[in-house]
């Protein structure tokens, strides 16, 4: 791999090691300053037999680091496959690079190795096969509510009436309507991001990808948004990638939380969310849900107490 | 959740508002008035001064003597054409200036000189370049007008919502459609000032160019009536140039604000 220079710390490899029953081959190779991480997070439904949406292999996303004018790795060899319908959730430290990895399947940053698939289909760079929703709203302020939602439609060229009758849809579904002729500015912080999902989710995107979305939000609304993603994801049935850092968001809403060990990232850990569904915001209550949770907690812990990476 | 509560305009502000108004024009009531009275009990010399009284005579004077509209739509013609020349050339100019970096690169230094020189000072090579006559006023004017407009403009492309744009590049918009349905809208604000005070400069270099050589026009019948001591009528000149400036940016100003409904509540300033 030419053009990579980065500087190794051995603790992050302790960390893998210790965990190293979560891996499929965890081959670690330290040369001349190249480091080589592999995780393969398979998840733990083999058995599942819908075709895999989007497919991760080996990817590092790398950027130069202006001051040190090394490249930096964000994402090292990350492997995942996300079947169709699945709603998988990447949890890890901030900044370990976990939105870096969403961008990259964004195709907002460029990926130096390995591929990435949607319906078995390389993308390379931005489409409308996915849709991101960031923790920003990012809404025109200058166009009303309605060409907002319409707005990655347009972009896409479909012609203002289409898009509008398409987008309609969403509009009920996230019960925005009567607020099509608002301009953002009049609207709260929850309503804007409703408008944000409303427009990704307008693109009838193959993937959904999720940015924190409700980070920028109040405790409050953040708990009201998780319930109301959780209950339109169950009914749209959107094959969704979300990055958060709130552990109980991740379980609530997810089938599989993937852990990120701290930067560069790569995968600690793939666990799974068995609580049936249609789920409600109450079982975060259950004795379950809490288990799950600190089993994710002990993991991020782990990586975050050797790795040092706070 | 249902509906927005927009909150009407406070009575304190509207009796603010109205405060202010009665103050203001008192302030100008009582200058006329002491203006008159200095005229009338002839406290200064009447030559040099005149008075409001007399100004309001020259101006009937020179409406029903066709002087007024005459050289009045002279200046007006000029600068129409050298200010619709000015946000024709400047407006894409100052978008492409700051859309593209090369091109700031190389044109930027140059822009920012000629915007340093003082463009009166130019007046005499372009009487030489255009003559006497109405081609070397537009230039002055299109010259004066351009600059606000270019910087306006460079700088909004600079302040275009970077959030913004990364969402459009997400939904995988071109280049083209980033700057029509961002970069474009973003300039509209920056366009209406922009608008505002290469009016302003426009008008400046409308009245200075007549002053300085011509036969007609606004500034040519300020500077004839002055070196003839007819004070009335330079008032009476002045008068038509400053109603003309005031008109102009109130009406740019509304216009400005009709694209800015979407800030919501513009303050006034």
């Amino acid at each position: 791999m030419p053009g990579y220079k980065i500087n190794v710390i051995k603790k992050p490899i302790l960390a893998v090691r210790e965990s190293a029953f979560f891996f499929e081959g965890s081959n670690h190779i330290v040369n001349a300053g190249i480091k080589i991480m592999s995780g393969i997070a398979q998840g733990y439904l083999a058995n599942d037999n819908r075709p895999v949406k989007l497919s991760i292999k080996n990817i590092v996303v790398g950027y130069l680091d202006k001051q040190s004018g090394h490249t930096l790795v964000a994402v090292d060899k990350v492997s995942l496959d996300i079947r169709e319908g699945e709603f998988v959730t990447i949890v890890g430290l901030s900044g370990c690079g976990k939105s870096t990895f969403l961008n990259a399947i964004a195709g907002l940053v460029k990926h130096q190795h390995g591929e990435i698939r949607v319906n078995n289909r390389i993308v390379n760079g931005p489409g409308t096969d996915r849709a991101v929703v960031f923790q920003k709203a990012s809404l025109l302020p200058w166009r009303k509510v309605g060409r907002n939602i319409t707005y990655g439609l347009e972009l896409s060229g479909m012609k203002l009436a289409e898009a509008r009758e398409k987008a309609s849809y969403y509009v009920n579904l996230i019960r925005l309507n009567g607020f099509e002729n608002h301009y953002p500015h009049q609207l709260s912080g929850g309503m804007q991001q409703r408008v944000n999902l409303a427009r990704a989710l307008a693109c009838d995107p193959e993937v959904l990808l999720l940015d924190e979305p409700f980070a920028a939000l109040d405790a409050i609304t953040r708990e009201l948004m998780q319930n109301e993603l959780l209950e339109l994801c169950e009914k749209v049935g959107k094959t969704v990638v979300m990055v958060t850092h709130q552990i109980d968001e991740a379980v609530l809403l997810s089938d599989r939380v993937i852990i990120f060990s701290a930067r560069p990232a790569y995968v600690l850990d793939d666990i799974s969310i068995p609580i049936p569904r249609p789920r409600k915001g109450h079982i975060k209550d259950s004795e379950e849900f809490r288990e799950l949770m600190s089993k994710i907690w002990r993991v991020i812990e782990g990586n975050a107490n050797i790795g040092g990476g706070i | 959740m249902r509906h927005v509560t927009v909150f009407p305009k406070s009575t304190v502000a509207k009796r603010e508002k109205i405060l202010n108004l009665l103050l203001g024009s008192s302030v100008i009531v009582l200058f006329l008035a002491v203006w008159e009275l200095l005229f009338q009990f002839k406290l200064v010399n009447p030559l040099f001064i005149s008075a409001p009284s007399r100004v309001i005579l020259a101006e009937i004077a020179m409406i029903e003597d066709g002087t007024l509209l005459k050289n009045l739509s002279v200046s007006a013609k000029e600068f129409l054409l050298g200010y619709g020349a000015a946000v024709l050339v400047g407006f894409p100019f100052g978008i492409i200036l700051g859309w593209f970096k090369l091109v700031r690169g190389s044109f930027g230094p140059f822009i920012a000189a000629l915007q340093a020189t003082p463009r009166v000072a130019l007046m005499p090579l372009f009487i030489i370049w255009f003559g006497l006559g109405i081609t070397s006023k537009i230039v002055v004017v299109l010259m004066s007008a351009i600059f606000p407009l270019i910087v306006n403009l460079r700088v909004a492309m600079t302040t275009i919502d970077a959030d913004l744009v990364h969402v459009a590049r997400a939904y995988g918009a071109s280049r083209w459609q980033i700057f029509h349905s961002i970069a474009f809208p973003t300039s509209l604000p920056f366009l209406m000032t922009g608008l505002r005070l290469a009016a302003g400069r426009g008008l400046l270099g409308v009245i200075v160019a007549e002053v300085f050589g011509g036969a007609e026009g606004i500034g040519y019948m300020i500077q004839y009536a002055g070196s003839t001591f007819q004070t009335d009528k330079v008032f009476a000149g002045v008068l038509v140039v400053a109603v003309t400036g005031i008109t102009l940016d109130f009406s740019l100003d509304r216009l400005g604000r009709h694209f800015d409904r979407w800030r919501g509540e513009v303050p006034v300033h």
